[in-house]
């Protein structure tokens, strides 16, 4: 179940909180403390807006054990507006066709659970089409 | 340094060995890598291992391979680095005779993929990935190749069954390797017809995951047996990189750094420009990431390296022959094994003894086993140094 292990990123699940490096202002999610990009000290939070565009994607028959109620679902690697991409399902998709460069937005949605009634659900992020805003 | 002689070579069919444990099956490939060697003892063992912690409930294969061996009491440790496990003992080996610490070490790739099926086998895959980002998604192995191998057609134009010289290679060798999992060639009917397993990857453009061990021995060139056996066969380059273990967090993930970074270094290492490599055993658990392993060690530029397959470029007679023994497709993919399967084959290529399948003078072959989508890489130039 590792419950402590998923309390600890409720913030990254739920809000999408990186970091913001003061260096040279890239994003970062999730938060490591360390900025990829300049390789200086990055402990400062940032909340991400949530938008994004789908990098690539595929969809999942045969899913691996604790996302079987779920199959088939759509994963795949966003690009969020702010710079990081970042590796979630698709939802909400009804009969839309998934295209490389969709414009998604999250949402917090059920992402797997433990397969017994008393095992713990787990939530976090997905993602959804979003209308394009002009 | 000392040149790190590969002296014995040992390997198991590959298969669905439900009646064969773990234990006996790295037994039995390091009988015959002793047996090959003339019966060199070693001090040190090192296990390459992915997953039989999770699999066989059953970690600590340092301790259980060398007393299975009947080398209770040598120094014995599992190095795992995902799919490039093996590779990385290979590395470990290489390391131990070449420092002088050691004057025989035994290499040993072990894994048991089918004792169980399903959803489970696939969990266990996921934890090569990034587990808090990425696996918990519902990301697997599979689907972060299908979705880049999407991304790779899109961004060139790539028509569909693009990748199938991947797979027709792949069997055509497999045909002429009696312990591959698949000896049988197939047509580029099968490949188009074939089952879409995570879009746009179908099932040949998949690995099977299943059951083998292979082994090596490695040694100093001074302590080979008086009347040793075999034509002399020595590992040249040994390098490993590291990237971004979550496929998102690459700066390309088109381009696999470590490839090229690893390659690279073991090229420099043996003295050896491109050109000069016999054959290249990849990674190929899926199509694409053979592509992208050709394409970021130089074979071919970015967005090419599906080309040299279509174009017939891989065959055992072609400009860079790959997967000579049927690479992961038709050997099989056997986890944490497969860097020591490509080290054997890669022996047994330049040595001669490779029959059917057979790279014509044969002198350097460059192996390369990942972890992951290449969030770890490790290369080896392996070189026959006599006639």
């Amino acid at each position: 179940m590792e419950i402590p292990r998923h309390w600890r990123l409720k913030q990254q699940r739920y809000s999408l909180v990186g970091e913001v490096c003061p260096h040279c202002d890239y994003k970062i999610f999730p938060p490591r403390d360390v900025c990829p990009n300049c390789g200086d000290e990055a402990k400062e939070l940032y909340t991400f807006s949530g938008k994004g565009e789908v990098y690539s994607y595929t969809t999942i028959y045969e899913a691996p054990s604790g996302y079987d109620a779920n199959a088939p679902y759509t994963v795949a690697i966003v690009k969020l507006q702010e710079g990081p991409m970042i590796t979630a399902q698709l939802t909400d998709l009804g009969d839309q066709p998934v295209e490389i460069g969709m414009p998604v937005e999250m949402v917090t949605r059920r992402m797997r659970n433990d397969g017994d009634e008393r095992g713990i659900i787990v939530y976090g992020y997905k993602f959804r089409p979003r209308l394009a805003v002009a | 340094m000392t040149d790190v002689v590969i002296a014995g070579i040992g390997q198991t069919e590959v298969g669905e060995h439900w009646n064969i444990s773990l234990r006996e099956l790295a037994f039995a490939a390091i009988q015959d890598a002793v047996r090959d060697s003339g019966g060199l003892k070693p001090q040190a063992l090192f296990v390459g291992n992915m997953l039989s912690p999770n699999l066989s409930n059953q970690a600590h294969l340092g301790a259980l391979v060398a007393d299975h061996a009947g080398l209770t009491g040598i120094e014995a440790i599992t190095i795992e680095a995902a799919g490039a496990s093996g590779g990385a003992a290979v590395r470990q080996g290489y390391l131990a005779i070449s420092s002088g610490m050691v004057d025989v070490a035994l290499v040993v790739g072990v894994e048991k993929f089918t004792d169980q099926v399903g959803p489970g086998v696939d969990a266990a895959l996921a934890t090569a990935s990034d587990s808090d980002f990425e696996a918990v998604q519902g990301m697997t192995p599979t689907s972060q190749a299908a979705l880049l191998m999407r991304r790779y057609m899109h961004e060139y134009q790539v028509p569909a069954d693009g990748f199938a010289g991947f797979a027709i290679t792949a069997h055509a060798n497999g045909a002429g390797n009696k312990f591959a999992m698949f000896q049988k060639a197939i047509k580029p009917e099968t490949y188009a017809k074939a089952e879409i397993v995570s879009e746009p990857l179908n099932m040949f453009d998949i690995a099977p995951n299943v059951d083998g061990a292979a082994a090596l021995i490695l040694t100093r060139r001074d302590l080979l047996p008086t009347n040793f056996a075999h034509p002399l066969v020595k590992i040249s380059g040994s390098a490993s990189a590291s990237d971004t273990l979550a496929l998102h967090d690459r700066k390309d993930m088109l381009y696999f750094d470590t490839a090229q970074l690893s390659t690279g270094k073991a090229m420099k290492q043996a003295g050896i420009m491109l050109d000069q490599i016999s054959f290249f055993e990849y990674h190929d658990m899926f199509s694409i990431y053979a592509a992208l392993e050709i394409e970021a060690v130089g074979f071919a530029i970015k967005g090419k390296g599906w080309k040299l397959a279509a174009d017939n470029k891989i065959g055992l007679k072609g400009k860079i022959p790959c997967a000579t023994m049927g690479g992961l497709k038709a050997r099989g993919f056997t986890g944490g094994a497969t860097g020591v399967y490509q080290a054997v084959e890669a022996a047994t290529q330049l040595r001669g003894q490779a029959g059917a399948n057979q790279v014509a003078g044969a002198k350097y072959g460059l192996i390369q086993s990942l972890g992951g989508p290449a969030s770890t890489a490790v290369s080896h130039i392996i070189e026959r140094i006599q006639a």
